[in-house]
Order: C-alpha cells, then structure tokens, then sequence
C-alpha cells in the first residue's frame, strides 16, 4: 500500500526499480502446466482422426501427383472462350437460375401450407378448452416431423436419387430443391408467424373469423416483410445449390462442370469457375436489392 | 361531430401498382423457368409417374440391418466426423494465420492479397474443390479433408480478421510497450480476449462441415456419401437406405446438440 502510494508520488524514481522486482515471480506461464495437459489431450484425441481421414500432406508433394494437378492448372489459363462454348455455359447458366426459381416456386407452394398448420398463433383449440386441441397437437406434431424429415436430408442426397426416377437433367434438381427447401422455408416460416405480434390474429379468431382470414388480416400485414424477405434468401442459396447438384447429373453448370472436370480440360474448368462465381455475386446481389427494397 | 366509423368514409386505399407489377413479374419469371425446363410438375400425378416413385420408394425397403453392413456404415460415418473434425481444426490454425494479415497487421497491401485470396477460397464450394482435391491426392478421405479445410479456412480467416479488428488492442500494446515481442502479446494480450469467440465461430463450422462432409463422397472424397454413392451406382437400394438413415440420424444429432448450445448461450454465432 505505502509502497504504491510512493509510486505514484514519484513514478520516474521509482520506476526502473520496482519494474525488475515485479518481473522476477512471473518469469514463467503460471498456466504452463494447465496449457501442456490440455495439448497432450488434445493429441491423443486428434492422432486416431488424422489416421482416419488418411491424413498425408506427403501425397500433395509427391512428383507424379503434382506433375498432374499442375498440367491441369496450366489450361487454366486462358479459359476457354470460343463461341460454341460460351452458347453452351449461357444455357447452362439460365439452366441453372430456372432450376433455382422453379425449385424455390414448388417449395414455397408445399411449404406455406404446412408452415401455417404448425404455426400456434392460428390454433382456435389452443384458445381456451374446448374439443379438437389433441387433435390440433396430433397434426402439429405430423407435420413437425415431416417438416424434419423433408430438411434433414440434404438436397444432393434427394438429387441423387431422383435422378434415378427422373433420368439426367433439371427436372431430379427441381424437385430435389423443392423437398430441402420446403422444409427449411415451412420451419423458418412457422418460426417468423409465431415470433411476430399475434394479437390481431388472436383478436380475430376470438370474434370468430377463421383461421385463413385471421392469417390474411390479422398475422399477413405485419409479417409479409419477413417472410419475403425470407424466401429472397433461400431463392439465394438455391441457385449456389443448383450449380452444386449438376454433380451428380441434375443439370445446369455443375453438369457441364463435371464433364469438362473428367475430360481433365483445365480451360473449360475455368471458365466454368469464372462464370459461377459470377452468377452468384449476381444473385447476392439480386436478392440484397430485392431485399433493400423491402425493408 | 364524431361520424360512426364505416367502410365508406375511411379513405381509399392506393391501388399498389408497384406491388402488382412485382407479383406479376415474380410469376411471369416462375412460369418462364417451368417453360424452358420443360418440366411440369402437374406430370407427377399420373398413374404412371405415380407408380414409378412408389416402385423405386419401395426398392429401399427393408434396409440391410446386417451386422456387417452396419459396421461398415459405423465406419463410414466415423471418417465423416473424422474428415470434419480434421479439416475444421486445420481451417482454424491456417485460419488464425491468415487473419493477422487480413485484419491489418502487417500494411495495407498484405491486407488486401489476403483477402482477396479469403473470398476465393469461400467462394468455390468444397464440392468443387473436392473434385480438384480428388485429382490431386486421389480418391480417399483425405481429399475431403482438404477440399473443406479449404474453403473453411476462407470463411473462418474472414470472421476471424473481423473479431480481431473489433477487439480492443489495448492489452496487446500494454505488453509491447513493456517489452513483448509481437508473438507473446498476441498470444497473451489478443487471443485470451478474441478466444471465446473465435471458438464459437470453429463450433460453428465444424457443425457445417459434418453436414457437408456426408455429401462429399459423391465426388470420391470418403465418407458416408462415397459409401451411398457406391451401393446406389450398384443398385443396391437396400443398403442406400440404411447409409441414408445414418446420414439423417448424424445431422439430427448435431442439430439437437447445436441448438441446445446456442440455447445455453455458448455458441451465439450461428
């Protein structure tokens, strides 16, 4: 205490003194041993991972390997830009953007109806007692769990599939966009229904108006907003996972993609690169106008 | 003077013209996609079409429940986990590494290579960088490892510059000016603060990445998908389904476990 007091009085006598007192004790981490347990720990852990995913930065560098990859980034440039191919990757790409809006347009005819069955706020069982609330709980919990089943596998997965019924091309993506995307966009919805002000709705039902109408003019004008806004953003991420599912054969770039990727064609490759990394600054930049506007 | 309230003295609403030309236009482009993609979704109830999904739904059935695929289904969904664990750990060291000369610490020039470097990394899907892995380490896990490793080593490097621009600096200057070299007040002056954060963002991915680490295999990267993608192309529909109800029982344990984190607050960033 007397001793901080004197500091503080007279810091530059002070000074170098009570600097190389205060350094001797705290030479060494205090949390050293603490710090080495956990990275022993964390060693035994990671070591099996890394034999399992046959972790070997070696293979990168062998001679052959690199010789490969190398000669096939070397046709990356330039990239490939004779007319034929441009036709092709411009038809891909509207492919590819029709895929995305066509996925996103039957997701949201599947998903508005079941996010409304799931919202609570337009429930008239759950207004007081009265019969029909088991049942009203019973659906709910129905389409809960269809609503899980339709998000849980991911899009590629139900595209790899369907392209087994549907043959090569958009139709397999189509659908395969509209279950994943159905799935998310009812959950977000029912999630976006219950978070708004229900009161309105509330209000309306308890007069007695029905369900369709409470929505249209009791939860619709204070949430709509959202809910567009909403759906810009997945019509977003469907276009990124449109070009994504052409990987296993359902249209669009991701097609044309992977052919020109098992020909070994590096400058196609990259073309292909440039305009699909294009196409999804343009859509970012679509859906953040669309966006914008709405707010 | 006050007049009963009734439908004909409140005021006219405008017609929304803007919102009409909108929605017109919205289902003009709908309509137009259907068009050039030839494809009617109308045809999906015919008997015919109807029937075809019920006899390819019905192949799936029963799943191979045999102790020796189930195994093997164990195993594939071990790489998975493995592949994701591995190529998150790996995003968030090469990550960090990135992050200093992004978030300005070494000049402006570096600052913008770096990020330039970021956003393509984040920019091309792990797909697309799993074929290019595929080609240069060949089939096998460790492809997968590295193609999302890449690309989360541009996500992670950005939220990561941003945490340490937004933090304070005060600690990390108090240690250099007392004699720190720039390593040590680093490491004890930033990262002690930035840590919780930066882990909420490593939590975060590594959910994604087991997510996007099933699906991987479709390009030869291991895992689970490499496993499905095989017994499909075989036509092997049985052992599909029980490779795809791993693959669902994995993402619905690591959603259950990632909302009840964010429910305790522990990670916020997702």
């Amino acid at each position: 205490m007397c001793q901080t007091f004197r500091m503080a009085l007279h810091p530059l006598d002070q000074g170098p003194v009570e600097s190389s007192e205060m350094q001797q004790p705290v030479r060494r981490d205090p949390a050293a041993r603490h710090r080495l347990t956990s990275l022993v720990l964390a060693l035994l852990i990671i070591w099996p991972l890394l034999r399992i995913a046959q972790f070997d930065p070696a293979v990168i560098f062998e001679a052959n390997n690199l010789e490969v990859f190398g000669n096939f980034l070397k046709q990356f440039f330039p990239p490939q830009t004779s007319q034929d191919f441009l036709l092709l990757l411009l038809k891909a790409v509207i492919e590819t953007l029709a895929m995305a809006t066509a996925g996103i347009a039957l997701a949201v005819v599947l998903a508005v109806p079941l996010g409304l069955l799931l919202s609570h706020s337009l429930s008239i069982s759950r207004l007081g007692p009265g019969p029909g609330r088991r049942l009203g709980q019973g659906i709910r919990t129905i389409a809960r769990l269809l609503l899980l089943f339709l998000r849980g596998i991911p899009e590629i997965v139900w595209a790899l599939l369907l392209v087994r019924v549907f043959g090569l091309g958009p139709a397999a993506g189509v659908l395969a966009l509209a279950i994943t995307y159905s799935g998310m966009l009812g959950k977000v919805y029912s999630e976006i229904l219950e978070a708004s002000d229900t009161r309105p709705a509330r209000a309306l039902l308890l007069a007695g108006s029905g369900r369709g109408m409470a929505f249209l003019y009791g939860l619709l004008p204070g949430t709509a907003q959202e809910l567009t806004s909403y759906t810009i953003y997945r019509w977003e991420c469907a276009v990124r996972a449109s070009v994504i599912m052409g990987f296993v054969g359902a249209g669009g770039l991701g097609q044309l993609m992977d052919q020109s990727m098992k020909m070994l064609n590096g400058s196609e490759v990259s073309s292909i690169v440039i305009v699909f990394l294009i196409l999804v600054l343009m859509a970012d930049a679509i859906s953040f106008f669309c966006r914008k506007l709405l707010a | 003077m006050n007049s009963p309230v009734s439908a004909a003295n409140l005021p006219k609403p405008a017609l929304p013209l803007l919102g009409i030309a909108v929605t017109a236009l919205i289902l003009a482009v709908v309509f137009a996609s259907f068009y050039y993609l030839a494809f009617n979704p109308l045809d999906l109830f015919t008997v015919r079409a109807m029937s075809s999904i019920g006899g390819f739904v019905g192949r799936f059935f029963p799943p191979d429940l045999s102790a020796g695929f189930i195994t093997k289904v164990a195993q594939g969904t071990i790489e998975t986990l493995a592949i994701s664990a591995i190529a998150t750990l790996l995003a968030a060291v090469f990550g960090l590494l990135l992050a200093l000369p992004a978030a300005n610490r070494f000049g402006r020039p570096a600052q913008q290579a770096v990020r330039l470097i970021l956003n393509f990394l984040r920019a091309v899907p792990e797909l697309v960088w799993a074929t290019l892995m595929v080609l240069l380490v060949g089939l096998g896990p460790f492809a997968g490892t590295l193609a999302l490793a890449l690309h989360t080593i541009g996500v992670l490097g950005r939220l990561f510059a941003e945490t340490l621009e937004n933090r304070s600096q005060a600690p990390a200057r108090a240690l250099v000016l007392s004699g720190a070299g720039p390593v040590t007040a680093f490491l004890y002056g930033t990262l002690p603060d930035a840590a919780p954060q930066l882990l909420s963002y490593v939590l975060y991915r590594w959910e994604m990445n087991i997510r996007m680490a099933t699906i991987l295999g479709f390009v030869g990267a291991g895992g689970l998908g490499q496993i499905l993608y095989y017994e499909l192309s075989l036509l092997h529909e049985p052992q599909a389904a029980t490779v795809m109800i791993a693959m669902f029982g994995l993402v619905m344990i690591v959603d259950a476990i990632s909302s009840k984190m964010r429910r305790l607050q522990i990670h916020a960033a997702g």
